[in-house]
């Protein structure tokens, strides 16, 4: 088995979801619920989560002599990373399925990241 | 060595997927296929070619893998070669070894990959070409299509891409993929996009090497046969096609004694084993209306209106403008230019240089030359065929006042 990061990335200029109305955000999350349900059923659940905006992160550099605490993102970006499932499968094919319900549900595209294997104690 | 050379090509690819079964590593099964061919150029010539080459070379090409697993100093790689040393499965008999061929292209073939990488990967893996082979043929510098390879075969390892044939429900896109690739093999070397030869044999040849044993291994899927009848009917025509000088000549100008018959028939009986199935594709389609070109002795017996037929049946299935536009061509010989040239214009493609060199052929049968000429300037910016270009500027040149 091997573990893939499936994010949602939220392109800002992207303006669907401001303007979905109450009944339509209660469906979205709805299918949404669906999906997590279906995963954690299939074993193929490790976790997943929604992030806040974008500005509401702050960036930490302690690589110099001093930590830097800084307000913001590291780097200005037209997309971000909005929110995301890591999942156990077989093979790619195995998490392109998963891939796939996850986009129709979250109604959005969905970037499959297959982790590093973890190296053979 | 011509014979080792293709049997060399032949075999290349079951050996690769044969090895990449067994050993799970498509960088252990190249190299060591790679090494079993020198070996092979070594003793070929001194013992003469063995009964059964693809054995043999799966079998040298094997130890040749466990060599170098045992030589690394992993302990799984060592524990792995151990129990490879004492597994003494035979060289196994053509069933099985066709699967994995079947494996290995829609590993090389797979949606995840660019399908530049696709192409590379298929041609080398399962084709047997080498790097700069592929490179020269798409016209990229060698290190360029190295990397494009390598990296390929990274992400295959790191995204875990599956060595398998797809399941029932994701075969038919699958299967897409798979002759898109070689469909593009085949036209790069039909109609060469860049350099100065207008025409890669080797590369037409592959590709319908490649969709015959596609064809053996997927015997139920209609668009193979369709795909390998539409490359042989128009690689029948290849040495028509060309005049000595290097300009291209029509299907309308073409000696049509000068095409390849053989080709031909094989054609014709693969198109009506699809009309037969009743279950037409793209491919298939296009197959069809070749077979109606190809059925022609002469220009003059055309039948056009079941080419128009054929190519209103495509758009059902593929409403893209250029099959309109092709469906346009055989509506001229049946209603006129000027109801063709109706059905161009209407047309969005004023980025591809065939929309305005049938444009241009339009209007100069109509007898507008000044526009006729502006369009074949049109086309002519547009082209990037040697053959094609020679074409288009001597039907400019000889266009009257």
């Amino acid at each position: 088995m091997s573990q893939y990061f499936l994010a949602v990335n939220h392109d800002p200029a992207d303006t669907t979801m401001d303007e979905m109305t109450p009944a339509q955000m209660q469906e979205l999350f709805a299918a949404v619920d669906a999906f997590n349900t279906e995963v954690k059923e299939q074993g193929a659940w490790v976790f997943a989560g929604g992030l806040q905006p974008l500005e509401m992160s702050t960036v930490v550099d302690n690589t110099g002599a001093q930590p830097v605490i800084t307000d913001g993102p590291y780097a200005e970006s037209k997309e971000y990373l909005g929110g995301f499932w890591v999942i156990e499968a077989s093979d790619l094919d195995a998490a392109l399925v998963w891939a796939q319900k996850g986009s129709k549900a979250c109604a959005g595209k969905v970037e499959v990241r297959p982790f590093q294997d973890e190296p053979e104690a | 060595m011509e014979s080792l050379e293709r049997v060399y090509r032949e075999e290349f690819g079951r050996v690769v997927a044969s090895l990449t079964r067994r050993f799970g590593d498509l960088d252990v099964a190249e190299d060591a296929a790679g090494e079993a061919l020198l070996v092979a150029l070594e003793r070929w010539p001194v013992d003469g070619v063995p009964a059964n080459p693809g054995g043999w070379l799966t079998t040298t090409a094997t130890r040749k893998a466990i060599d170098r697993l045992r030589r690394e100093s992993h302990r799984d790689a060592k524990h792995q070669a151990a129990h490879m040393l004492h597994d003494d499965t035979p060289h196994e008999a053509m069933g099985v070894v066709e699967d994995d061929r079947l494996r290995l292209i829609f590993t090389c073939c797979h949606p995840a990959l660019a399908p530049e990488a696709r192409v590379a990967l298929t041609l080398r893996l399962l084709g047997g070409l080498t790097v700069p082979e592929i490179a020269a043929a798409f016209l990229v510098p060698e290190t360029t299509m190295g990397q494009r390879i390598t990296r390929a075969k990274r992400k295959i390892a790191a995204a875990h891409i599956p060595y398998r044939v797809p399941c029932a429900a994701d075969l038919p896109a699958r299967i897409d993929a798979v002759l898109a690739v070689l469909y593009l093999v085949f036209n790069e070397g039909y109609l060469s996009t860049s350099g100065d030869a207008p025409l890669r044999e080797d590369l037409t040849a592959e590709a319908i090497r490649l969709a015959r044993i596609l064809r053996g291994l997927l015997p139920d899927a209609t668009e193979v046969p369709g795909l390998l009848a539409l490359m042989l009917l128009i690689d029948a025509r290849r040495t028509a096609r060309l005049a000595p000088g290097g300009e291209l000549i029509t299907l309308a100008e073409q000696d049509r004694s000068r095409w390849d018959r053989a080709a031909i028939d094989e054609g014709h009986a693969l198109v009506r084993e699809c009309l037969a199935l009743g279950r037409p594709g793209r491919y298939q389609l296009l197959a069809a209306i070749n077979a109606v070109h190809t059925d022609a002795r002469d220009v003059r017996d055309t039948d056009w209106s079941q080419i128009a037929a054929l190519y209103t049946q495509l758009a059902g299935i593929d409403p893209n403008p250029i099959v309109a536009l092709n469906r346009a061509v055989a509506i001229a010989e049946l209603d006129g230019p000027e109801v063709a040239l109706a059905l161009v214009d209407a047309l969005p493609l004023d980025a591809y240089h065939a929309w305005h060199a049938t444009r241009a052929d339009l209007l100069r049968r109509l007898g507008r030359s000044e526009e006729a000429r502006a369009a074949y300037d049109r086309a002519l910016g547009l082209s990037d065929n040697a053959a094609e270009a020679a074409y288009l500027s001597r039907r400019r040149d000889q266009l009257g006042g």
